[in-house]
């Protein structure tokens, strides 16, 4: 359906607004409008957030990658794990993965130190978690698509051709 | 002392330089500039096409192919042309590889025009017709095109400037810079004009890919009686984005292309390897790139058209290739003044109108080959400058 590139165009431009995502669909601002509260309302869009480069502030912040390994309950399976796992603030993602390991949770902190007591207090000590690796980040090349570190941004090398 | 300026070439020591550079120029010179000037697209070669030309390289392709293009690339472009535009050719004897569509245009109009002969060529359209033309000994006859028309040419217009010497005619259709699209029904009112005063024509359509109208893009050699009289140029810059492997083509009666080829062969011998063992990819596993690419250029059509027309740049409705071309007489500057204020005060780069051809006057052109961000941030600096204005 046509209004799902409403889902694309913001994913990628968050800004848009309904006006300009109407004339680039060919659809009414008005029809835009509702597909986009229809969207919000059943979940399908869950936000709208700014991508930002904690490196280049002021502000201190660590992130860390863990792998939990869990023993999967009886009849929740691994959902009552993850959800006390997603309910602590300090949680920024929590993915059910195949292969090696079960969980793969994103923690931010102000600190790795802080991340390290957070997992060792907090993560390990609930019950069916069999074992975690915490992984820090060390530098984000990119994140949710957006290239960060600008030796790496890509230039435009056009403008080069006289003719065309 | 050697006195170069009296031992060169008088023809083309005569030709003008292309007008779009000066621009190019200052634009390099300034930081923070938003460029709407370019003639390429930006997104890259899709990564499939990419990776079939590192395979041939790491198989070590690295030889001349045959003069006309390898057969299996001139069997992908005929099926292309026929799945596409329903035109049919024999890859064996008509259709030629060429490096990039202007070799394509440079040969068909050195093979046919004999000196003193004139080649009609609507404008504003792209900068190489009329130098391409003076160098083969031709004469340029400009048809003017204007925006009460949507800057397609017309049958009065053509008849107009045909003499007992005209020779060529030359279609730029998907356009570039106005982005006008030549329909079934204006096509057929040329092919008339064409037919009675028994004229060739060149039909470049490398915008082919990007046309955005429902009927979708025709090629003039699909029109009763045209095949004959008809050189289709095509290539992959455009519809691929592959501007820097410099390959397209020339489709056309077995007669032409044989001409064409003995040229081809003698200052240019075969078309890049590498890029040839890419094309064929392109064309075998490409129609959905062409579809995404289209679809992107197409949003961003809109948005630009809206918002020029928001802020009180008049322009019609472009239906092909990715430019717009506003009028800017509402400001009463001239395209040069308009391009030069925007660039110096907003540092927004745009291409003077009459940089295509003198009836390009009082326009500009603005490509929208670029991101959304791009063109929404540019949007804003021209709808201030003019506010300011």
């Amino acid at each position: 359906m046509a209004m799902e590139q409403i889902l694309e165009l913001l994913q990628d431009e968050a800004k848009l607004s309904a006006n300009q995502l109407a004339v680039m669909l060919g659809e009414t601002e008005e029809n835009v409008r509702k597909a986009i509260a229809r969207y919000e309302r059943e979940g399908v869009i869950n936000g709208y957030h700014a991508l930002i480069n904690w490196e280049r502030t002021e502000t201190q912040k660590a992130t860390a990658l863990i792998e939990l390994r869990v023993s999967p309950q009886k009849d929740t399976g691994f959902d009552e794990i993850a959800g006390r796992v997603m309910n602590f603030p300090e949680v920024e993602s929590v993915y059910l993965m195949s292969g090696g390991y079960d969980l793969a949770v994103t923690v931010a902190g102000r600190t790795m130190q802080d991340i390290a007591m957070f997992v060792s207090k907090r993560l390990a000590t609930i019950d069916g978690v069999l074992s975690t690796a915490t992984h820090f980040v060390l530098t984000k090349y990119k994140d949710g698509g957006v290239i960060f570190n600008s030796d790496y941004e890509e230039i435009d090398e056009r403008g080069s051709n006289l003719c065309d | 002392m050697i006195d170069y300026d009296k031992l060169m070439n008088s023809t083309a020591k005569r030709i003008k330089p292309s007008g779009i550079r000066k621009f190019f120029d200052i634009a390099h010179e300034m930081e923070d500039v938003i460029s709407l000037s370019v003639g390429e697209p930006d997104f890259h070669t899709p990564w499939h096409i990419r990776e079939a030309g590192i395979a041939s390289l790491e198989k070590g392709r690295t030889r001349y192919t045959p003069n006309r293009g390898f057969m299996q690339l001139r069997t992908e472009i005929a099926r292309f042309l026929a799945r596409h535009y329903g035109v049919e050719y024999e890859p064996e004897s008509q259709v030629l590889v060429t490096v990039g569509g202007s070799e394509a245009i440079d040969l068909c109009v050195r093979s046919l025009v004999n000196p003193g002969e004139e080649v009609l060529i609507p404008e504003p359209s792209f900068v190489c017709y009329v130098p391409i033309t003076q160098m083969a000994g031709g004469v340029p006859v400009i048809i003017e095109t204007g925006p009460e028309n949507g800057f397609k040419l017309t049958a009065e217009q053509l008849e107009a400037k045909i003499t007992d010497r005209t020779k060529l005619l030359i279609l730029p259709y998907p356009n570039n810079p106005t982005g006008a699209v030549m329909s079934r029904e204006d096509l057929a009112e040329i092919a008339q004009v064409v037919e009675r005063h028994n004229l060739l024509v060149l039909s470049d359509e490398i915008y082919a890919a990007l046309t955005y109208t429902r009927e979708g893009h025709v090629t003039f050699a699909s029109l009763p009686g045209m095949w004959e009289r008809t050189v289709v140029v095509n290539g992959f810059s455009k519809a691929h984005s592959m501007t820097g492997w410099r390959l397209g083509y020339a489709a056309g009666p077995k007669e032409i292309i044989s001409l064409m080829t003995k040229l081809h062969q003698f200052a240019i011998m075969s078309a890049p390897t590498t890029s040839q063992y890419a094309a064929i990819e392109a064309l075998k596993n490409g129609d959905e790139d062409i579809a995404y690419m289209r679809g992107q250029y197409d949003m961003r059509r809109r948005l630009i058209v809206d918002g020029l027309n928001n802020m009180g740049l008049k322009c019609f409705e472009p239906e092909g290739a990715f430019y717009v071309f506003p009028s800017v007489k509402s400001t009463g500057l001239t395209s040069m003044e308009f391009s030069e204020k925007l660039i110096y005060g907003k540092h927004v780069a745009v291409v003077p109108g009459d940089a295509f051809g003198a009836s390009g006057e009082g326009f500009v052109r603005i490509s929208y080959s670029y991101s959304i961000k791009h063109i929404t941030e540019a949007l804003n600096r021209m709808e201030a400058f003019l506010a300011e204005l």
